[in-house]
């Protein structure tokens, strides 16, 4: 298993995949993952990388697959005080801000 | 991330130059540092964060930047071949470390018994003197013999390695400090070996040493009370 996200992400892109990269840019608190932290999705499904323990990928994974459809990049925030949290539940109670964009 | 700008960040990458992504949260917009010209906050936050080897914000002209560092993978260099170092070598793969193998005894460091690691059959003075080891850089002596671990102790301890461990019980290393000591190390360079090398995990099989060696290393790395032997 390769940590170099980045790489496994150029790859598939390479090979003809959809391709949208969300990284950590700020954390505040408990968050699993530092900053720097990155989770590549591509259209077919396939994902490699993390930007949490398990708690937002699924979020992320459908603002990605808009950003793959429609071009572009947005900035998400999670955290105890963002009802969204709630909704996908970031256990930790820590806070972050995660970037997500098409990468190609 | 533009195809263009993804091939050339994989390209400085590929070629091992330290450089920094520069991300504009508003709507994307990206350079790569230091091939593109910045203005000198930017500049500044990106060599910062070279420097500092984590990522960074920064607001200028009511903009929110992500300064992400790409540095060069952290080194770890094993000398000897042997059965902790066949257990070693993907430990520190797996940790993100490019791993170089050195043992200038043929059948040892063979790529049967160390499959994709990079080998280096040269004499250890000779080996660590081209390698270099910097500030990133992890060094393991296993050998037990002091024909192939002094000589390269000796190098690393007059190098800025991050870490720096040897293989061997403490009267094997009472005997190496008696050595080093000869060969012109003071006590305060001898106190940076890690020695026995591990932390004390009871570590008796060749992988379960190998564990104890990356966990110091990494604890080392990370600045943690178990970095010290």
């Amino acid at each position: 298993m390769s940590e170099d996200i980045l790489t496994t992400a150029a790859e598939w892109a390479a090979a003809g995949e959809q391709v949208a990269l969300a990284t950590v840019v700020e954390t505040w608190g408990s968050s699993p993952r530092p900053a720097g932290s990155m989770l590549a999705i591509t259209a077919s499904g396939r994902m490699a990388g993390s930007v949490s323990g398990g708690c937002i990928e699924g979020a992320v994974a459908d603002v990605a697959m808009q950003a793959m459809r429609d071009g572009k990049p947005q900035l998400l925030d999670f955290g105890i005080s963002d009802e969204r949290a709630w909704e996908v539940g970031l256990a930790c109670g820590g806070k972050l801000k995660v970037f997500v964009e098409k990468l190609g | 991330m533009t195809p263009e700008l993804l091939s050339r960040l994989q390209a400085a990458r590929a070629a091992q130059r330290s450089v920094v992504l520069l991300t504009r949260l508003s709507d994307g917009e990206q350079h790569l540092w230091p091939e593109d010209a910045l203005p000198g906050a930017l500049a500044d936050a990106a060599q910062q964060a070279l420097n500092s080897d984590r990522t960074a914000t920064l607001a200028q002209d009511g903009e929110s930047w992500f300064i992400q560092p790409f540095n060069p993978p952290l080194r770890l260099i094993i000398v000897g071949a042997v059965h902790a170092g066949q257990a070693l070598a993907p430990l520190g793969a797996a940790m993100g470390f490019a791993v170089t193998v050195i043992d200038p005894r043929g059948s040892f460091a063979t790529e049967e018994r160390f499959p994709g690691v990079t080998l280096n059959h040269d004499w250890p003075d000779e080996a660590m003197a081209a390698l270099a080891p910097d500030a990133r850089t992890a060094v393991v002596t296993l050998t037990h013999d002091p024909k192939l671990d002094d000589p390269a102790l000796d190098v690393a301890l007059k190098s800025p390695a991050f870490y720096i461990g040897a293989l061997g019980s403490k009267r094997t290393h009472a005997k190496r400090v008696e050595r080093l000591r000869e060969l012109g190390h003071d006590e305060a360079a001898i106190a940076r070996i890690a020695a026995p090398v591990g932390l004390d995990i009871g570590a008796v099989t060749a992988p379960e040493i190998a564990l104890s060696i990356i966990a110091q290393i990494v604890a080392r790395r990370r600045g943690q009370k178990g970095a010290k032997a």
